[in-house]
Protein backbone atom coordinates (compact mmCIF):
# COMPACT_ATOMS: atom_id res chain seq x y z
CA UNK A 1 0.00 0.00 0.00
CA UNK A 2 1.55 3.29 -1.23
CA UNK A 3 1.61 6.48 1.36
CA UNK A 4 0.47 9.31 0.34
CA UNK A 5 1.62 12.31 0.77
CA UNK A 6 -0.39 13.51 3.97
CA UNK A 7 0.56 10.63 5.23
CA UNK A 8 4.08 10.33 4.60
CA UNK A 9 3.89 14.23 5.84
CA UNK A 10 2.85 12.66 9.39
CA UNK A 11 5.38 9.74 9.57
CA UNK A 12 8.15 12.76 8.52
CA UNK A 13 6.91 14.55 11.74
CA UNK A 14 6.14 11.55 14.51
CA UNK A 15 10.48 10.12 12.79
CA UNK A 16 11.43 13.64 14.41
CA UNK A 17 10.40 12.03 17.93
CA UNK A 18 10.46 8.53 17.70
CA UNK A 19 12.07 5.58 16.19
CA UNK A 20 10.03 4.40 13.38
CA UNK A 21 8.81 0.73 12.54
CA UNK A 22 10.63 -1.02 9.59
CA UNK A 23 7.56 -1.14 7.81
CA UNK A 24 7.20 2.56 8.24
CA UNK A 25 10.57 3.35 7.34
CA UNK A 26 10.81 1.25 4.34
CA UNK A 27 7.08 2.65 3.29
CA UNK A 28 8.55 6.70 3.86
CA UNK A 29 11.60 6.06 2.46
CA UNK A 30 10.34 4.70 -1.14
CA UNK A 31 7.60 7.77 -0.82
CA UNK A 32 10.56 10.22 -0.54
CA UNK A 33 12.37 8.76 -3.44
CA UNK A 34 9.85 9.48 -5.64
CA UNK A 35 7.87 12.54 -4.16
CA UNK A 36 10.33 15.88 -4.64
CA UNK A 37 6.97 18.01 -2.42
CA UNK A 38 7.58 15.37 0.61
CA UNK A 39 11.82 15.48 -0.03
CA UNK A 40 11.30 19.68 0.47
CA UNK A 41 9.22 19.11 3.70
CA UNK A 42 11.00 17.23 5.52
CA UNK A 43 13.95 19.79 4.87
CA UNK A 44 11.72 22.29 5.90
CA UNK A 45 11.11 20.16 9.33
CA UNK A 46 14.92 20.20 9.84
CA UNK A 47 14.81 23.67 9.27
CA UNK A 48 12.50 24.52 11.46
CA UNK A 49 14.02 22.61 14.07
CA UNK A 50 17.41 23.62 13.51
CA UNK A 51 15.71 27.30 14.17
CA UNK A 52 14.43 26.23 16.73
CA UNK A 53 17.20 24.82 18.57
CA UNK A 54 19.32 27.74 17.73
CA UNK A 55 16.91 29.90 19.05
CA UNK A 56 16.24 28.09 22.82
CA UNK A 57 20.06 27.96 22.85
CA UNK A 58 20.28 32.12 22.99
CA UNK A 59 22.20 32.20 19.09
CA UNK A 60 20.59 34.34 16.54
CA UNK B 1 33.84 39.65 36.18
CA UNK B 2 30.40 40.72 34.03
CA UNK B 3 28.96 44.04 33.82
CA UNK B 4 25.61 44.07 35.86
CA UNK B 5 24.77 46.50 32.90
CA UNK B 6 25.49 44.31 30.53
CA UNK B 7 23.31 41.16 32.23
CA UNK B 8 20.72 43.65 32.47
CA UNK B 9 19.95 44.49 29.25
CA UNK B 10 19.47 41.01 28.48
CA UNK B 11 16.11 41.44 30.16
CA UNK B 12 13.73 41.97 27.18
CA UNK B 13 15.03 38.85 25.21
CA UNK B 14 14.93 36.96 27.92
CA UNK B 15 11.48 38.23 28.60
CA UNK B 16 10.56 37.10 25.00
CA UNK B 17 11.79 34.07 25.48
CA UNK B 18 9.91 33.09 28.73
CA UNK B 19 6.84 34.20 27.38
CA UNK B 20 7.13 32.52 24.33
CA UNK B 21 7.02 29.52 26.58
CA UNK B 22 4.83 30.53 29.51
CA UNK B 23 2.22 32.83 27.68
CA UNK B 24 1.62 34.36 31.19
CA UNK B 25 3.27 37.77 31.58
CA UNK B 26 3.47 37.33 35.18
CA UNK B 27 4.89 34.23 35.64
CA UNK B 28 7.11 35.11 32.37
CA UNK B 29 8.69 37.95 34.78
CA UNK B 30 9.55 36.11 37.95
CA UNK B 31 11.22 33.50 35.56
CA UNK B 32 13.52 35.83 33.90
CA UNK B 33 14.01 38.52 37.50
CA UNK B 34 15.29 34.72 39.27
CA UNK B 35 17.64 34.38 36.08
CA UNK B 36 18.96 37.49 36.09
CA UNK B 37 19.65 36.95 40.32
CA UNK B 38 21.06 33.81 39.68
CA UNK B 39 23.08 35.10 36.76
CA UNK B 40 24.36 37.87 39.24
CA UNK B 41 24.92 35.43 41.96
CA UNK B 42 26.99 32.97 39.95
CA UNK B 43 29.12 35.22 37.88
CA UNK B 44 32.55 33.45 38.31
CA UNK B 45 30.84 30.35 36.73
CA UNK B 46 30.71 32.64 33.31
CA UNK B 47 33.51 31.39 31.08
CA UNK B 48 33.42 33.61 28.37
CA UNK B 49 32.99 31.30 26.04
CA UNK B 50 29.98 31.81 24.73
CA UNK B 51 28.00 35.28 24.70
CA UNK B 52 26.52 36.44 27.96
CA UNK B 53 23.12 36.14 26.11
CA UNK B 54 23.44 32.23 25.30
CA UNK B 55 24.63 31.74 29.36
CA UNK B 56 21.88 33.73 30.37
CA UNK B 57 19.45 31.76 28.27
CA UNK B 58 20.36 28.76 29.00
CA UNK B 59 19.72 29.45 32.94
CA UNK B 60 16.82 30.62 32.17
CA UNK B 61 15.94 27.31 30.49
CA UNK B 62 16.65 25.08 33.36
CA UNK B 63 14.51 27.42 35.14
CA UNK B 64 11.65 27.07 32.68
CA UNK B 65 12.27 22.76 32.91
CA UNK B 66 12.18 22.97 36.38
CA UNK B 67 9.01 24.66 36.62
CA UNK B 68 7.43 22.63 34.24
CA UNK B 69 8.47 19.61 36.54
CA UNK B 70 7.35 21.85 39.55
CA UNK B 71 3.81 22.20 38.44
CA UNK B 72 3.80 18.56 37.93
CA UNK B 73 0.51 17.39 37.76
CA UNK B 74 -1.70 20.28 37.81
CA UNK B 75 -4.22 20.31 35.55
CA UNK B 76 -3.07 23.24 32.77
CA UNK B 77 -5.63 22.22 29.84
CA UNK B 78 -9.15 21.45 28.72
CA UNK B 79 -10.12 18.83 27.04
CA UNK B 80 -8.05 17.62 23.84
CA UNK B 81 -10.42 17.21 21.45
CA UNK B 82 -10.45 20.63 20.06
CA UNK B 83 -6.31 19.84 19.23
CA UNK B 84 -5.94 16.29 18.53
CA UNK B 85 -7.22 16.31 15.03
CA UNK B 86 -5.28 17.60 11.85
CA UNK B 87 -8.52 18.63 9.22
CA UNK B 88 -7.46 22.69 9.20
CA UNK B 89 -4.86 21.88 7.15
CA UNK B 90 -7.00 19.93 4.48
CA UNK B 91 -6.69 22.91 2.26
CA UNK B 92 -3.26 21.81 1.66
CA UNK B 93 -4.02 18.21 0.35
CA UNK B 94 -6.18 17.39 -2.27
CA UNK B 95 -8.45 14.65 -2.18
CA UNK B 96 -6.05 11.81 -2.92
CA UNK B 97 -3.82 12.88 -0.14
CA UNK B 98 -1.38 14.60 -2.55
CA UNK B 99 -0.05 18.09 -2.41
CA UNK B 100 -2.87 20.84 -3.84
CA UNK B 101 0.48 22.58 -4.75
CA UNK B 102 4.12 22.08 -5.41
CA UNK B 103 5.97 22.55 -2.06
CA UNK B 104 8.67 25.63 -2.09
CA UNK B 105 12.13 24.97 -1.36
CA UNK B 106 13.28 27.08 1.84
CA UNK B 107 16.54 27.95 -0.21
CA UNK B 108 19.91 29.44 1.47
CA UNK B 109 19.05 32.60 2.70
CA UNK B 110 15.76 31.38 4.60
CA UNK B 111 17.30 28.54 6.07
CA UNK B 112 19.65 31.31 7.89
CA UNK B 113 16.23 33.31 8.75
CA UNK B 114 14.45 30.95 10.27
CA UNK B 115 16.60 31.02 13.79
CA UNK B 116 16.65 34.97 12.93
CA UNK B 117 12.99 35.41 13.19
CA UNK B 118 12.43 32.45 14.98
CA UNK B 119 10.85 34.21 17.85
CA UNK B 120 8.74 36.62 15.59
CA UNK B 121 6.90 34.28 13.78
CA UNK B 122 6.48 31.71 16.86
CA UNK B 123 5.17 34.39 18.74
CA UNK B 124 2.47 35.34 15.79
CA UNK B 125 1.81 31.75 15.16
CA UNK B 126 0.99 31.22 18.18
CA UNK B 127 -1.88 33.06 18.23
CA UNK B 128 -3.67 30.79 15.98
CA UNK B 129 -2.35 27.68 17.68
CA UNK B 130 -4.09 26.28 20.74
CA UNK B 131 -2.06 27.28 24.01
CA UNK B 132 -1.06 23.76 24.39
CA UNK B 133 -0.06 23.02 21.31
CA UNK B 134 2.46 25.91 20.78
CA UNK B 135 3.50 24.60 24.53
CA UNK B 136 4.58 21.16 23.77
CA UNK B 137 6.08 22.59 20.13
CA UNK B 138 8.40 24.96 22.67
CA UNK B 139 9.12 22.01 24.86
CA UNK B 140 10.19 19.97 21.99
CA UNK B 141 11.85 22.21 20.11
CA UNK B 142 13.12 25.07 21.84
CA UNK B 143 13.92 23.71 25.34
CA UNK B 144 15.06 20.38 23.37
CA UNK B 145 13.30 18.21 26.29
CA UNK B 146 12.11 14.15 24.96
CA UNK B 147 8.68 13.28 24.89
CA UNK B 148 8.39 11.12 27.76
CA UNK B 149 9.02 13.62 29.84
CA UNK B 150 6.49 15.91 27.85
CA UNK B 151 3.67 13.39 28.09
CA UNK B 152 4.44 13.27 31.68
CA UNK B 153 4.36 17.11 32.51
CA UNK B 154 1.13 17.92 30.26
CA UNK B 155 -0.50 14.46 31.20
CA UNK B 156 -1.07 13.53 27.67
CA UNK B 157 -0.55 10.22 25.35
CA UNK B 158 2.58 9.59 23.27
CA UNK B 159 -0.17 9.12 20.33
CA UNK B 160 -1.86 12.73 21.13
CA UNK B 161 1.98 14.65 21.66
CA UNK B 162 2.77 13.36 18.41
CA UNK B 163 -0.36 14.84 16.94
CA UNK B 164 0.30 18.48 18.82
CA UNK B 165 3.82 17.83 17.17
CA UNK B 166 2.64 17.75 13.98
CA UNK B 167 -0.26 20.56 14.28
CA UNK B 168 2.46 22.70 15.66
CA UNK B 169 4.99 21.70 12.92
CA UNK B 170 2.34 22.27 10.02
CA UNK B 171 1.28 25.55 11.30
CA UNK B 172 4.92 26.93 11.63
CA UNK B 173 5.91 25.66 8.58
CA UNK B 174 2.96 27.67 6.89
CA UNK B 175 3.68 30.72 8.86
CA UNK B 176 7.26 30.53 7.61
CA UNK B 177 5.97 30.48 4.40
CA UNK B 178 3.53 32.91 4.04
CA UNK B 179 5.47 35.23 5.43
CA UNK B 180 8.43 34.61 2.94
CA UNK B 181 6.47 34.76 -0.27
CA UNK B 182 4.40 37.73 0.78
CA UNK B 183 7.86 39.54 1.33
CA UNK B 184 9.18 37.93 -2.23
CA UNK B 185 5.78 39.79 -3.88
CA UNK B 186 7.26 43.52 -2.25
Amino acid sequence: MRLSCREASRLISAGMDRPLSAAEHLKLRMHLLLCGNCRQFSQQLALLRNGARRAGEGVE
Amino acid sequence: MIDPQQIEQERPYLLRYALAQLRERDAAEEAVQETLLAALESQGSFSGKSTVRTWLTSILRFKLIDGLRRKGKEKLFESLEDEADDGDFDGLFAQDGHWREPVRAWSGPESQLVSKQFWEVFEACSKVMPRRTAMVFAMREVMGMEIAEICNNLEISATNCSVLLYRARMTLRECFSTRWSREGER
